[in-house]
C-alpha cells in the first residue's frame, strides 16, 4: 500500500469500533453514495455529556476508514464540547498524517461529528439542508457551494487542488475548476493574508464558558454573512474593506483596508456603525474590536 | 500471509516466463559484444537479436524485416503517429478513440495544440466505438487512424478489420496499439493487409519490461523518432536492448507455440473468478462487453463499495489486483475509460480489474474468490449503505437512484 502511514494502514486493516451503536444518543450523518464516501457516527453520551462509546459505519477509501476509526478512539471519554474541537488536522496528526489528496477523508469525519454535536445541542446547520435543494458546484462529487467555502476558510486553501484535497470538488471531469477559481477568489478575499490565517486557530474552539447556544464556528459565519451583506459593499464603494479576523466569546476582531485604514476618526464610526448591525442581527452581546495597525505608512492594499 | 500472493494484474505486466529468462543468460556473461560491430564479438549477440526478430515476426504473421525493435509500447505509439505525420504531410487529421491508452492520446493531444485536427471517437456504454462516427469524420485530410485492438481495462475488441477497411478507402494509415492483443488474440498481419503499424510490448507477454517491437509494413512510409545510428536498419538508433529483445523473442515463441492452450487456460481461470464472484456475490456487475473481450480480463463494478478499499485490503490477504480509480497514485482521477463508457462515477470507484495469465492455477482463482468474497461482505457490513443497513436510513433514496441506474445498465 503506497502513499499511507504505518498507523493509517493499521486503522485501515483493524479498524476500532465499526457497527451501528444501539442506544446511541445521537447519530451523525454525512456523505453521499455520489461522492464516493459517506459516514455514520453513533455516539452515546452520558448525563455528565461525556462520550462513553463511539461507532461508525463507512463507506469510501482507506483513508476514509482509517479516519472514522480514529476518530471513535478520539471521542470516548471527552466531554461533548471538548470533542467538538478536534478538527481535520487533528484525526491526521493522530493517524501520523494522510496524504494531502485524502484530507477530504477527514474532513468528512470532523462533519459528522458537527452534525452529532448540532444535534445533540439542538442546532440546525447548514450542511443539514435536503441535499436535493442545494446546488452542487461539483456535480461529480456532489460537494455544495458552503462546503467549498467553507474548507478554504478553515484550512487556508489557496489552490484548485488543495480544495479537491480537502473537499474532493474538481476531481472529476473537472469543468467546475472556473467556478472553484472564482469561489477562491471571493472567499480569499475576505480573508487575512495567509501568514496571518495560518497562525489562527483553524477551527474556532468553543469559548471555556460554554454558556453560549451556538457555537463560535456558527456564529463567526452569522457575523461573516452580516458583514458580506451589509458592510462590506458600503465600504468598497469608498474603495474601503472589512476583513473578520476571528471571533473569541463575544469580542469580533476586525480589520480595516484600503481607504477605511487610513483613516482613524472613520473607524470609530465605522465601529458603532459595524456592532450595531451585530447585534442586531447575530447576538445583543457582541461587542467589535478593531485591530487595524493605523499607521500613516500603508503597506497592505486593500484585499481585493 | 503464508501463503504465495496472488498475482491477477496480468494486463500491467506479467511473470517473465522461465524460458525467457533462461534466454538471456548468456547474454549476462559470455556474449556482451555490441550487436552492431563487425567482429564475432559483437556478430554473435546480432544473431540472438536476427533470432529474436524472427520469432517476433512469427508470432505477429509478418516479415522479419517488417519488425523494429525499441523500449517499449510508449515508444512505439509516439512513433508509429508522428511517422505516420511525416509519411503524408499534406493531411492535417488524426482519429483516435477516447479509450485509447495515455501514450496515443496524450500525443495525438499535443499534436491538436501544434494545429492538427484530433478526433477522438466516442464509445457506448459496452466500449464499442461507432463504425458510421468513424465513416462520418473520416476523410481525404486524414492521415491517420489510431485504435487499439483490445483495451487495456476492460479487455473489449476493436473490430480493427473493419476500421482499417474505411481508413483504406480514404488513403489514411491505421495503427494498431496492439499491446494487449499479442498472445491473446491471433494476430496474422498477412491477412490484416490494412494495418500500417502495430506496437508490441515483450513484458505484457511474459517477457522482461523495457523491449518492445514497431511492426511497419513493407512498402509503407516511415520516419524514425530517434536518429543518430544505422541499428535496426536505420528505423531506430541506440544501442539494442539485447536482453529485453532475446526474452521477448523466447516470450514471442512460447506465445505462439502454446497458443491455444494459453488462452484456453487464461479464459477458463478468467470465467472461474467471475463466475464465482457473479453467484456468489450480489450487485456486482461486468463493465465492458462479455463477448467481445480478451480471453483473460475481468472488469467488475461492486456497488457499495469503495474500489480503493477493497484493493488495498485485497492486497494485504496477498490478492493483487488494479482499481477502476487511480486514486492511490495520487490524482484522484476515475479511469478515463470507464468515463468515456458513461459508467458513473459511483460505479467507477467500485471497479475492479483481474486478469489472469498462463500461469495461474485452480488454486490461486480459488483463494482469490474466497478472499475477495469475504472481503466484499466485510466492506459491506462496514458501510452504511450495506445491503445489511436498516430500511428509513437517509440514505436509501441513493440507493435507489444507484439502483435505478444498475437496472439499466
Amino acid at each position: 500500500m503506497i502513499g499511507y502511514s504505518e498507523k493509517v494502514r493499521e486503522h485501515f486493516i483493524n479498524p476500532r469500533n465499526v457497527g451501528e451503536l444501539a442506544g446511541a444518543t445521537v447519530v451523525g450523518e454525512v456523505g453521499t453514495m455520489a461522492s464516493g464516501q459517506a459516514l455514520r457516527l453513533y455516539l452515546k453520551i452520558n448525563g455528565d455529556e461525556v462520550i462513553e462509546d463511539a461507532r461508525f459505519q463507512v463507506f469510501g477509501s482507506p483513508s476514509a476508514i482509517a479516519s472514522s476509526s480514529a476518530l471513535t478512539e478520539m471521542l470516548k471519554g471527552k466531554h461533548i464540547d471538548e470533542a467538538a474541537r478536534i478538527t481535520a488536522d487533528d484525526i491526521s496528526n493522530y493517524l501520523g498524517g494522510l496524504p494531502p489528496e485524502k484530507m477530504h477523508s477527514c474532513v468528512m469525519s470532523m462533519e459528522a461529528l458537527e452534525v452529532a454535536y448540532a444535534r445533540f445541542r439542538g442546532i440546525e446547520l447548514d450542511s443539514e439542508l435536503d441535499e436535493d435543494d442545494v446546488l452542487n458546484i461539483c456535480r461529480c462529487y456532489s460537494v455544495p457551494e458552503h462546503k467549498i467555502e467553507r474548507a478554504i476558510r478553515d484550512n487556508n486553501l489557496t489552490t484548485i487542488e488543495e480544495i479537491t484535497h480537502f473537499t474532493q470538488a474538481g476531481g472529476g471531469c473537472t469543468s467546475c475548476h472556473t467556478d472553484l477559481r472564482l469561489i477562491l477568489q471571493r472567499v480569499r478575499a475576505t480573508m487575512a493574508e495567509p501568514a496571518k490565517t495560518a497562525e489562527a486557530p483553524k477551527q474556532t474552539p468553543l469559548p471555556a464558558t460554554a454558556g453560549a447556544d451556538v457555537p463560535t464556528l456558527r456564529k463567526m459565519q452569522l457575523i461573516q454573512e452580516v458583514l458580506d451583506r451589509e458592510v462590506r459593499p458600503g465600504l468598497a464603494m469608498d474603495g474601503g474593506d472589512m476583513e473578520l479576523v476571528d471571533v473569541r466569546g463575544n469580542e469580533v476582531l476586525v480589520k480595516l483596508h484600503g481607504h477605511c485604514n487610513s483613516c482613524s476618526s472613520s473607524s470609530a464610526t465605522m465601529k458603532f456603525f459595524v456592532e450595531d448591525k451585530l447585534r442586531e442581527m447575530v447576538d445583543p452581546a457582541l461587542h467589535v474590536v478593531d485591530i487595524t495597525e493605523h499607521s500613516a505608512d500603508l503597506h497592505a492594499p486593500p484585499m481585493r | 500471509m503464508a501463503s504465495q500472493p496472488v498475482y491477477l494484474d496480468n494486463n500491467s505486466t506479467t511473470f517473465p516466463a522461465p524460458q525467457a529468462v533462461e534466454s538471456i543468460l548468456p547474454l549476462l556473461g559470455e556474449f556482451y559484444g555490441n550487436p552492431s560491430a563487425a567482429h564475432s564479438a559483437g556478430q554473435r549477440v546480432r544473431h540472438e537479436i536476427e533470432l529474436a526478430r524472427e520469432q517476433v515476426a512469427a508470432l505477429l504473421g509478418c516479415k522479419p524485416s517488417e519488425v523494429t525493435f525499441n523500449s517499449g509500447a510508449t515508444e512505439g505509439n509516439n512513433t508509429a503517429i508522428y511517422a505516420a505525420l511525416e509519411v503524408l504531410p499534406e493531411r492535417k487529421h488524426i482519429i483516435t478513440v477516447r479509450t485509447e491508452h495515455s501514450s496515443v492520446l496524450e500525443v495525438a493531444r499535443s499534436l491538436a495544440e501544434r494545429g492538427y485536427r484530433v478526433t477522438e471517437l466516442t464509445v457506448d456504454r459496452l466500449g464499442h466505438l461507432d463504425l458510421a462516427e468513424l465513416k462520418n469524420e473520416i476523410s481525404g485530410d486524414t492521415a491517420l487512424v489510431s485504435v487499439m485492438w483490445a483495451n487495456n481495462e476492460t479487455g473489449l475488441i476493436h473490430p480493427i478489420a473493419e476500421v482499417g477497411d474505411i481508413a483504406k478507402q480514404f488513403g489514411a494509415l491505421l495503427h494498431v496499439d496492439a499491446v494487449q492483443a499479442a498472445g491473446k488474440l491471433p494476430i496474422d498481419l498477412k491477412a490484416q493487409a490494412a494495418i500500417d503499424y502495430l506496437t508490441i510490448s515483450g513484458h505484457k507477454f511474459h517477457g522482461l519490461k523495457g523491449a518492445g517491437a514497431l511492426f511497419v509494413r513493407e512498402g509503407t512510409g516511415f520516419s524514425p523518432l530517434l536518429r543518430g545510428g544505422h541499428h535496426e536498419s536505420g528505423k531506430r538508433a541506440g544501442t539494442e536492448n539485447v536482453l529485453g529483445i532475446a526474452s521477448m523473442g523466447a516470450a514471442a515463441r512460447l506465445a505462439r507455440e502454446s497458443f491455444e492452450a494459453n488462452v484456453t487456460a487464461m479464459r477458463a481461470m478468467r470465467d472461474r473468478l467471475q463466475n464465482g464472484l457473479l453467484s456468489r456475490c450480489d450487485d456486482v456487475i461486468l463493465n465492458g462487453d462479455q463477448h467481445e473481450r480478451l480471453p483473460n480480463t475481468l472488469n467488475v463494478g461492486i456497488k457499495f463499495i469503495d474500489g480503493e478499499a477493497l484493493l488495498m485490503m485485497l492486497d494485504a490477504a496477498g490478492i493483487m489486483v488494479t482499481a477502476g480509480s487511480a486514486c492511490m497514485s495520487g490524482s484522484m482521477e476515475p479511469s478515463h475509460v470507464l468515463k468515456a463508457m458513461n459508467v458513473p462515477l459511483s460505479a467507477i470507484h467500485g471497479s475492479l480489474r483481474f486478469c489472469t495469465s498462463r500461469y495461474t492455477t485452480t488454486d490461486e482463482i480459488d483463494r482469490a474468490l474466497d478472499t475477495t468474497v469475504g472481503i466484499i461482505k466485510r466492506l459491506r457490513e462496514m458501510s452504511p449503505f450495506g445491503r445489511e443497513a436498516k430500511a428509513g436510513t437517509p440514505t436509501v433514496a441513493e440507493i435507489e437512484r444507484h439502483k435505478a441506474y444498475f437496472a439499466r445498465a
